[in-house]
């Protein structure tokens, strides 16, 4: 007889001796019959995301640090030029301020389209909802950029949007959508709303409706209801759809190339002509790199903040 | 009534015979936390056991650990002869029902009943699964889903797939704990009959006190990882022998008292002024101190001075502090003098009217139907505060 | 109650879901007009109105020259990357949910990050190590593939292992019980339970990939992958037959996932 104790692992608040806890109940590792075989598993995985994601990152700061009289024909030097970032800062901070700014437009469209939805999905759809949720996530299976060229057609110069607008005197008779940050910002907004919604409606529809009827029974006004229940709870899906928004639109270049003009460029039009246009690898790792580094200090500050540190 | 004669003897006595299952000295640790300790344990072949505690007393672990799903830390596990402690679940001859069912949702119903014998290479298992689904009222059930059944269905289908392998120990972890109360009395009598029916044994773990009460034929109250007393249901409930036993398993008033010694084949106690007997063989306390306990429904109630048919010694000075009226019965808080509150269940037999609230009253009982427990047990030890 | 009131509580139950309704019906409008100008039978070099109703760019879809060619690369590297993440990514969130090892907390962090970066940040780090690492000139096919399943790999983990997360323990240990050994137990039980959320990983994992343009673009060299081909033709107007290509992939997904939706409907009512 093999005396092979089966590996049962409990956390400690798994012994749960709570008013309705029940027995403590260890799961057994059915699979677990090697010590090994969990690192196994994990190996190809953390191997490709180790060769292909951590050490791409270092790849990247290197490169940021190069010396930028190379180019990518001559080759280039690691010469710890620092200065790379000063210079990019200031030849690009317009853009890249830009970028910030028109993604926390569209997030905070997002965010009032979004909640919208899903609160009427999750408390209004009924036997729709699933359906309604589908529908969320169809338009990803359109071409992203066939999608946003769709828009160029709707907000054309000479379609009915704008002649519609023009006629009501909200446009000028020479007044144009297409060009313009409102088109830049619609067309984001319009991309990643998916990604609002998701979240939001993964976390209204934990809400036990109960609450929402005893708040309701407590003499709470609906309006009240929602600020004081239905939106606290709420919050970790606002907290994740927004990042889920924010970031993506941030590096986004498409929108702004497609919808908008060079005077609505953005940080990500920027590092895509910098490397395919200019060759200058040097530069474009340094912008790459401060886009990275502003948006993980604005995300860490972010959810201290929203105090929701449990994400994901 | 003859209560205390088998008491302890109900699980050893028919032992001896081949298949019955023993646990010795059984111990499960997770880190610092002692889940079982030191548990000894003999559940004779073909008998309704009852292993009943409340939440994480330990007993769900010493199921799992029957059934293989949890390995002890020591002690050893067997079946008649055969040590089954190391053994994998699906070496032993042991099903579970699990508590909340675990029926496989991806699977039919008859494919979930005929899971086990397909996995012991049975071929045709066609015809013992119709009998077995009509044994549980399930004969037109076997093509649907479990998640197109109900609740007491499916129980009956976890039921189904566990006896259909015929194993020598079948094992319920709260079987109808998700069951409304209705549908629970009912399966109880179902569940009582299909064992009569099968013969097998049947560990049956539950922290409902009348659940295990009405159904088995052993009981053993567990708490904090140890067996604190084990026996028949009627034993169990009329000396017990620890003051969590005398609170978990139904109510009792526990008084404090001095213990004056033995006096033939009684022990002489006395509680506040009032000397009290009890018999020898329902005294489990040694010391100068104890708690009497005496159960609810066997302490009578008088009016002042009014006659009482009990023999011992009345207790003066009592009033009552609370009524409820339950149709067959009302339920007395009477408060004595030296402050303590005494529960009293009385029969509506329409003797004389219902006492109201302020009412001043006697108490007594008879000294066959107290029993003496040690004084440093917690008086408050299994008392169970509202849930369930 | 007033009627007056009745209307406000009327308008208040519905008001709700119709914005709702109008928020979708706007995520649907640009599809609409894909969908539409598939069918349009352009007058002029002005491809952005509607001028006229054609079969003709359903019939001949390959008709604008690389375009099917880019369709059929994109599918390519999609089932490539596809079959790459999702086993890899399969067999991590069996290690993360299933087992403990040294590392695991950091790992899971690890998994969330490809998504918590942007993509141009993305693509960016891996050209950067593409040309490091001296592939600098040979940027195609190989460079795209590998980019894709770093951030499909992300994907799959998380679904894989919230899917395995959320499976009843009690489900294997009653297998088990009832005689399964851990192979039986795995392939009977874990495995079938498990298959939906890989099958949606896999679909999603697709999905990405054929969609993905700009870490694309930055790895791709010469090669043209569907949304380069886009990307290329937008600045000259685009061919119709982008349309085409662009409703039918929605037709096609969104007909597999009202199937599956039908076909779990009919179950349940089968239930009732």
């Amino acid at each position: 007889m093999t005396h092979q104790p089966q590996e049962a692992v409990v956390e400690p608040d798994a012994v749960g001796l709570g008013p309705s806890g029940t027995d403590p109940t260890p799961p057994v590792r059915v699979r677990g019959r090697g010590r090994l075989t969990g690192y196994w598993l994990m190996l190809p995985g953390a191997l490709w995301l180790g060769l292909f994601f951590l050490v791409p990152f270092y790849s990247l700061i290197a490169m940021s640090l190069y010396d930028p009289e190379g180019s990518s024909l001559t080759g280039y030097d690691m010469t710890w030029h620092v200065a790379n970032y000063v210079d990019v800062i200031q030849a690009y901070w317009r853009p890249l301020l830009r970028s910030f700014w028109y993604a926390a437009l569209a997030t905070v469209a997002c965010l009032v389209l979004g909640y919208v939805l899903a609160y009427a999905i999750v408390f209004k759809a009924g036997r729709w909802k699933n359906l309604m949720l589908i529908l969320v996530i169809a338009p990803f299976f359109t071409s992203f950029l066939v999608r946003t060229l769709s828009w160029k057609l709707i907000l054309a110069d000479d379609g009915w949007i704008v002649n519609s607008l023009q006629f009501v005197g909200i446009l000028g008779e020479e007044g144009r959508l297409l060009a313009t940050p409102f088109a830049v910002v619609a067309g984001l907004t319009y991309n990643f709303l998916p990604f609002m919604v998701l979240p939001l409606f993964a976390s209204l529809d934990k809400i036990d409706y109960r609450l929402i009827e005893a708040a309701g029974d407590l003499y709470a006004s609906p309006r009240r209801a929602f600020l004081r229940v239905t939106l606290p709870l709420s919050m970790p899906g606002v907290v994740a759809g927004t990042l889920l928004t924010f970031i993506p639109a941030a590096g986004d270049y498409i929108n702004s190339e497609l919808l908008g003009s060079p005077n609505q460029r953005m940080i990500g039009n920027v590092i895509q002509n910098l490397f395919t246009n200019q060759g200058d690898y040097a530069a474009a790792g340094a912008l790459s790199m401060t886009l990275m580094i502003v948006i993980t200090i604005g995300v860490v500050l972010y959810i201290r903040r929203a105090g929701t540190e449990d994400l994901v | 009534m003859s209560l205390v004669a088998d008491d302890h003897e109900t699980a050893q006595g028919r032992s001896g015979s081949g298949r019955d299952l023993r646990l010795t000295a059984v111990t499960k640790s997770y880190g610092t936390f002692t889940a079982v300790k030191s548990l000894d344990l003999v559940v004779p072949e073909g008998s309704f056991f009852a292993l009943l505690g409340p939440s994480g007393c330990g007993k769900t672990t010493t199921l799992r650990m029957v059934a293989g799903l949890d390995v002890p830390t020591s002690g050893t596990i067997a079946l008649g002869d055969r040590e089954i402690t190391y053994d994998k679940p699906y070496k032993r001859p042991v099903n579970t029902v699990f508590q909340n069912y675990a029926l496989f949702p991806h699977l039919s119903i008859a494919e979930n009943v005929a899971f086990g014998l397909k996995r012991r290479g049975v071929k045709d298992t066609k015809a013992k699964v119709a009998e077995m689904l009509e044994l549980v009222e399930l004969g037109e059930q076997g093509a649907k889903k479990p998640f197109q059944l109900s609740g007491g269905q499916q129980q009956r289908v976890a039921l189904a797939r566990a006896l259909i392998n015929n194993p020598e120990v079948l094992l319920l972890d709260e079987p109808l704990g998700a069951l409304d109360l209705k549908l629970r009395r009912g399966m109880q009598i179902e569940l009582k009959r299909i064992q009569t029916e099968v013969g097998l044994t049947f560990v049956h773990v539950t922290h409902d006190q009348e659940e295990a009460m009405t159904m088995a034929d052993t009981v053993a109250v567990m708490n904090a990882g140890v067996i604190e007393q084990m026996g028949a249901p009627e034993a169990l409930y009329d000396n017990p022998e620890s003051t969590f036993v005398a609170n978990f398993l139904g109510q009792s008033n526990l008084l404090a008292g001095d213990i004056l010694g033995p006096d033939g084949d009684v022990v002489k106690v006395s509680i506040q002024g009032t000397t009290v007997s009890i018999p020898s063989d329902r005294s489990h306390a040694d010391g100068t101190r104890g708690w009497v306990g005496i159960r609810p429904e066997k302490v009578m109630i008088a009016e002042v001075g009014g006659e009482i048919d009990a023999p011992g010694n009345r207790f003066e000075g009592g009033v009552v502090s609370d009524v409820s009226f339950v149709g067959v019965s009302t339920q007395y808080l009477v408060r004595m003098p030296w402050g303590q509150e005494l529960m009293v269940f009385e029969q509506n037999t329409g003797r004389r009217p219902i006492f109201a609230v302020g009412t001043p009253v006697d108490l007594s009982w008879r000294p066959e139907y107290a029993f003496l427990l040690d004084a440093s047990q917690d008086a408050s030890a299994g008392v169970e505060d509202g849930d369930d | 109650m007033s009627p007056l009131h009745k209307l406000g509580r009327w308008i208040g139950e519905h008001l709700i879901l119709a914005l709702g309704i109008l928020v979708l019906v706007y995520m649907f409008v640009p599809i609409g007009i894909v969908a539409l100008m598939s069918f349009n039978d352009p007058a002029s070099r002005n491809v952005y109105r509607f001028d006229g109703f054609t079969l003709d760019n359903w019939l001949n879809p390959c008709e604008p020259a690389g375009m099917c060619a880019s369709v059929v690369r994109s599918v390519e590297i999609g089932l490539l990357a596809t079959l790459v993440a999702t086993i890899l990514g399969t067999l991590a969130a069996f290690a993360l949910v299933r087992h403990r090892f040294v590392g695991r907390g950091p790992l899971n962090t690890l998994i969330i990050l490809p998504m918590a970066a942007p993509e141009i940040v993305l693509g960016s780090s891996m050209l950067a190590l593409f040309v490091s690492a001296g592939f600098g000139g040979k940027l195609g096919f190989w460079t795209i593939f590998i980019a894709h399943v770093t951030f499909c790999l992300s994907f799959v983990i998380i679904t894989v292992r919230a899917r395995l997360s959320g499976l009843d323990d009690n489900l294997e240990q009653a297998a088990m019980d009832l005689y399964a050994t851990e192979n039986q137990t795995f392939w009977r039980v874990t495995f079938p339970l498990v298959f939906p959320g890989i099958l949606g990983a896999a679909l999603l994992s697709f999905s990405l990939s054929f969609d993905d343009f700009i870490i694309t673009n930055l790895n791709a060299g010469q090669t043209v992958t569907f949304p380069m081909y886009v990307w290329g033709v937008a600045q000259r107007g685009i061919p119709m037959q982008v349309n085409v290509i662009g409703t039918a992939m929605f037709v096609i997904a969104v007909a597999i996932v009202l199937a599956n939706e039908v076909s779990r409907r009919r179950q349940a009512k089968i239930a009732a």
